[in-house]
């Protein structure tokens, strides 16, 4: 977090030519012009050695940061904590800021800190001015998380939410916010403990009741401290994603689709794949209509086209009664398709041959073109070329039949990726590359007739 | 901080919301947590509790002024003695003679504080508020036959040390008599001192205030008054390097003397001194002084250029040979002489020699001489000069500039990377924080508190060995007396190489030289020349660097004070081609 203003305004002291450098082109030289340019950026005092000093210093703790010498970078942490007494008070007034990032990445880090050393460290940084309490609050608990010290890191954010500091900046609002939601979260992972304790025992048992009464009183204290965050825009899945399992929990259907469908639908929050599967899980639990997850998919369709929901967005699609959608189900596998990292789906490929087919079979021909038209001159190279087609062939038999097929209808029977495949003598697949060719014959789209 | 006494107030913080206050000095409550200092103070609130707080609190009010820190009364100017005092005393320690703590600087003080109204005369600037007892009939015997007027009474030992007394109590030796004033009540509000508040504030016409800065200025004119064996480089270096009090030397005052409000503007440095910076005061002050001619720097004295390059040539490792080519460029320009280097205040006005920058300017000139540095005749030179010392192993090695260059690169990198990191990790604060005043006192202790305990924890992470170790004082900062693999020591290496007999005398082989400066800026900037280090020599500017690093100065200096030795050495060339003559041809005898 180095101030750059700061490295501009600074003369060049550092190296030993100090002597202002007026430009020598035109032959005139004004070195007393140059020196009252630069007291005026420095508002008019020289700077002084002190702030010199430790601002190379700051710059060699980040130096040894970088290079991860954890012990030197302690040493200078050691002098730069005189920062703090600044006489410059905008500088004093953000070296806490400074000192926490430094100084939590060094204790991190180094060998000989501990988890007690971290907290001390943190208690008095938290102390040192006000603006920077929350955000170490939050990071201290985080670090506990880390540490796996549960207990420790709710009591420090308890503490932590119910600090107030005059009028609260909106900054400060959402960092409480998330602090509540972070406690939220915890007790998340309590109620989800207990929920499992629950389901091992025996709904008759004695026990059963006392446990399920205190699963109560958490999910209660959790959605109060989750349903605050979730309210503000931004991305918030692991909060999202516990309270929803919550409220589902105790029958609040309707809270929970609430709560995800403004997540994945409200304007203000910022577009996230995430928001729109969990809408969409929720509503295959709900047993919603396949128009109404088609229409959750869709939007799915259009941020994350290769993911993995895409088939089952495809096998929905198919089973539509809609014309439109049986269209939309093709362009969905090419889509797929196109991805690197799902060009070895055996399922994408066999939904692609079967449905190819079907569309050509259904005299579709139009949509097929459509598709292939502005993947004719990539796909061949990207899918089908003859090193492909042998190596598929020697990883996975299947995957080659059902790319062959594609092949065969895309390109006709001559392309390579098809020749190859079909030339191959294989017992148990015999049937298929037999039955493969007939399909190519009858429908592929390049009559070689013609 | 009254923490007891502040449990009695319940009100959450209007910032923070804590319930944990303490009570400032003026008797307002303050937030522990935030600082947050609150409008309210105490007898407000016990109001109602109990009825006759309101005498309590009266009592309450009075005692708590009483308890403001106050120590002693003094005045600025006896802050100024102290540091002066812990300086000379660091000197002394440094092997200076004991006369100059005693004698001398004691008499610039002296005439100091006399010139400046503050002592030692008719009217001191005190007595317009107080009455004083004013020295008059002072028997004169001085030191100085020059300086009659001169007083050096025996009522201020201060800076004499009496025996077994090796602290001197400063309370009760004052340089001039201190009525204890009524009104150092008031005053002491604003500052620890007497007079802080109104001392800065002066601003007379003619009188050079004191300021610490200035203090190095009075210890080196008695330091070439003594004609010690001390540059102003090394007096500097040793105030960086802490063998000489000057960054919190007010730490050294004695417990009762206090310092807040504006004694913090005062005495508070967070800047090492600097030569230009320095040298100015130097003549400032002994102009003020008004002081007479000093004693003739003569052949002898270390500070006369012949001595010092040898000095020099020794501290970067160049041959002893050189040494006679130093002393020719001295004689020649004229530099040795007693009259050109005799400091004195009134016949030269506002100048003085730049001994170390001079000499060691001197050898730059003497290896433009020799090699050119035109980042080419000297790597041809060292080249011949290699090739003979492969095939002459037994006799006396030739001098090598590049193995030269090679040995002082590595050298002075690790230097300066070892001077850069202690720079970084110098701790500036002082053990005592000054603050402004009673409200901002808990605050700055607080902090105070806050970074030590903070450095406390990150010293545990440290590692055992302590981050540096204190150098001791040394004059020289290289030493190249143990041969070493990589260390090569070139002292007693010869300039045969270099340089060639003609009839009876020695002359250089190489036959050219350039100027540092072909034109010196006549205007009303008084400004010799800038220095633009791209356009030189690389080696050029290698040489450069490495002496302004040895004596912690500016480049720039340096080249200027190389100009000004060109200049003299080439005074006809200035004065006769003022063309576009870039390289003048040389010939000269040695």
């Amino acid at each position: 977090m180095s101030d750059f203003s700061e490295e501009l305004i600074r003369p060049t002291t550092e190296d030993e030519q100090g002597e202002p450098r007026a430009p020598s082109g035109t032959g005139m030289c004004f070195p007393w012009l140059q020196k009252h340019i630069e007291t005026i950026a420095t508002g008019g005092k020289q700077e002084k050695d002190f702030a010199q000093t430790t601002s190379a210093c700051l710059s060699l703790i980040q130096e040894a940061l970088l290079k991860h010498q954890w012990q030197r970078a302690a040493e200078y942490m050691h002098s730069y904590f005189q920062i703090l007494e600044d006489s410059d008070s905008n500088k004093r007034q953000i070296a806490p800021e400074i000192i926490w990032r430094l100084g939590s990445e060094i204790l991190y880090y180094h060998p000989k800190s501990s988890v007690e050393t971290f907290n001390t460290f943190a208690d008095r940084m938290k102390n040192i001015g006000v603006m920077n309490y929350l955000k170490i609050s939050l990071q201290h608990a985080l670090y506990l998380l880390h540490h796996g010290m549960l207990e420790d890191a709710n009591r420090n954010l308890s503490q932590a939410e119910t600090w107030r500091y005059g009028e609260k900046s909106s900054s400060q609002e959402v960092l409480i916010n998330l602090i509540q939601a972070y406690k939220g979260l915890l007790q998340y992972y309590i109620w989800s403990k207990k929920k499992m304790e629950l389901s091992q025992l025996d709904e008759d048992d004695y026990a059963y009741n006392t446990a399920s009464q205190n699963m109560l009183n958490h999910s209660w204290k959790t959605s109060i401290n989750l349903c605050a965050l979730i309210q503000i825009p931004g991305v918030w899945d692991p909060f999202v994603k516990s309270y929803v399992e919550m409220l589902e929990f105790y029958g609040d259907q309707d809270g929970a689709r609430e709560v995800l469908t403004n997540y994945a639908y409200d304007e203000k929050f910022p577009s996230n794949p995430n928001a729109h599967i969990y809408l969409y899980n929720f509503l295959k639990r709900e047993k919603a209509p396949r128009e109404k997850l088609i229409s959750v998919l869709k939007i799915l369709y259009q941020i994350v086209p290769s993911h993995k929901l895409m088939l089952e967005f495809h096998r929905l699609l198919r089973k539509s009664e809609n014309e439109e959608h049986h269209k939309l189900g093709l362009e969905v596998l090419f889509g797929v398709l196109d991805f690197a990292g799902c060009t070895k789906n055996i399922t994408a490929w066999k939904y692609l041959a079967k449905y190819l087919r079907q569309t050509l079979m259904g005299s579709h021909l139009a949509w097929v073109q459509e598709e292939w038209n502005s993947r004719k001159n990539w796909w061949p190279s990207f899918h089908f070329s003859y090193f492909l087609a042998k190596s598929d062939w020697k990883e996975d038999k299947a995957l080659a039949c059902e790319k062959a097929l594609v092949a065969g209808l895309l390109l006709g029977k001559g392309c390579r990726y098809f020749r190859n495949i079909s030339k191959q003598d294989h017992q148990v697949l015999k049937k298929k590359i037999k039955q493969m060719k007939k399909s190519v014959k009858k429908y592929s789209i390049v009559n070689p007739g013609l | 901080m009254d923490l007891e006494e502040a449990k009695e107030f319940k009100d959450r913080c209007s910032q923070c919301a804590a319930v944990s206050w303490g009570l400032t000095d003026e008797g307002k409550y303050y937030c522990t947590s935030c600082h947050n200092v609150t409008e309210r103070s105490r007898e407000v609130i016990n109001t109602e509790a109990i009825p006759n707080t309101k005498i309590q609190a009266i009592n309450r009010g009075l005692k708590r002024k009483r308890k403001l820190e106050k120590g002693w009364d003094w005045y600025v100017c006896e802050g100024f003695q102290h540091i002066l005092y812990q300086q000379a005393k660091a000197l002394q320690t440094l092997g200076v003679g004991p006369e100059l703590k005693n004698e001398v600087l004691h008499n610039f003080w002296k005439r100091y504080l006399q010139k400046s109204k503050q002592a030692y005369c008719k009217n001191p600037v005190y007595t317009s508020r107080r009455k004083t007892t004013v020295l008059e009939d002072n028997p004169s015997h001085s030191d100085w036959d020059s300086e009659p007027e001169l007083l050096s009474d025996l009522s201020c030992p201060s800076f004499v040390e009496s025996g077994a007394e090796s602290q001197p109590d400063v309370h009760t030796q004052k340089p001039f008599p201190i009525i204890k004033a009524s009104q150092s009540e008031t005053a002491s509000v604003c500052s620890g001192s007497l007079d802080g508040v109104e001392y800065s504030l002066r601003k007379e016409k003619g009188i050079v205030k004191m300021t610490v800065p200035r203090t190095l200025a009075f210890c080196y004119l008695s330091l070439l008054w003594q004609r010690e064996t001390l540059t102003l480089a090394d007096l500097l270096r040793f105030v960086e390097e802490e063998h000489i009090p000057y960054i919190n030397a007010f730490q050294h005052f004695p417990e009762e003397m206090k310092l807040y409000g504006r004694d913090k503007g005062i005495f508070a440095i967070e800047s090492w001194p600097n030569y230009e910076d320095i040298y100015k005061k130097i003549i400032e002050v002994a102009t003020f002084l008004d002081l007479p001619r000093f004693p003739d720097i003569t052949e002898d004295c270390y500070l006369h250029p012949n001595i010092l390059c040898m000095k020099y040539l020794m501290e970067v490792n160049l041959p002893d040979e050189m040494h006679d080519l130093t002393c020719h460029v001295v004689k020649v320009t004229g530099m040795g002489e007693v009259d050109f280097l005799t400091f004195d205040p009134i016949a030269k006005k506002g100048k003085t020699v730049k001994y170390d920058v001079q000499a060691v300017a001197v050898i730059v000139v003497v290896l433009k001489l020799l090699f050119l540095l035109d980042d080419n005749l000297e790597w041809s030179l060292s080249n011949i000069a290699e090739k003979y010392n492969e095939k002459n192993e037994e006799d006396k090695p030739w001098f090598d500039f590049r193995k030269w260059y090679q040995v002082m690169k590595t050298a002075v990198d690790e230097k300066k990377q070892k001077w850069e990191e202690a720079r970084a990790k110098y701790l500036w604060k002082s053990e005592k924080p000054l603050y402004h005043s009673a409200i901002d006192r808990s605050v700055v202790y607080k902090r105070r508190e806050m970074v030590v305990s903070l450095q406390k924890q990150f010293s545990t992470l440290v590692g055992s060995t302590p981050t540096v170790e204190k150098q001791s004082p040394s004059s020289f900062q290289f030493s190249w007396t143990e041969e070493g693999s990589d260390r090569t020591c070139f002292h007693g290496h010869s300039l045969q190489g270099v340089l060639k007999q003609k009839g009876q005398s020695l002359m250089t082989k190489n036959s050219l030289y350039w100027l540092s400066t072909q034109k010196f800026c006549k205007s009303y900037c008084k400004h010799v020349t800038t220095y633009e280090e791209s356009n030189f020599s690389l080696s050029y500017q290698f040489i450069l660097n490495l002496f302004s690093f040895l004596l912690r100065i500016k480049t720039s200096l340096l080249h200027e004070e190389v100009s000004l030795i060109e200049k003299r050495l080439f005074k006809a060339k200035y004065s006769t081609t003022k063309k576009k003559s870039s390289r003048s041809r040389k010939a000269r005898k040695c």
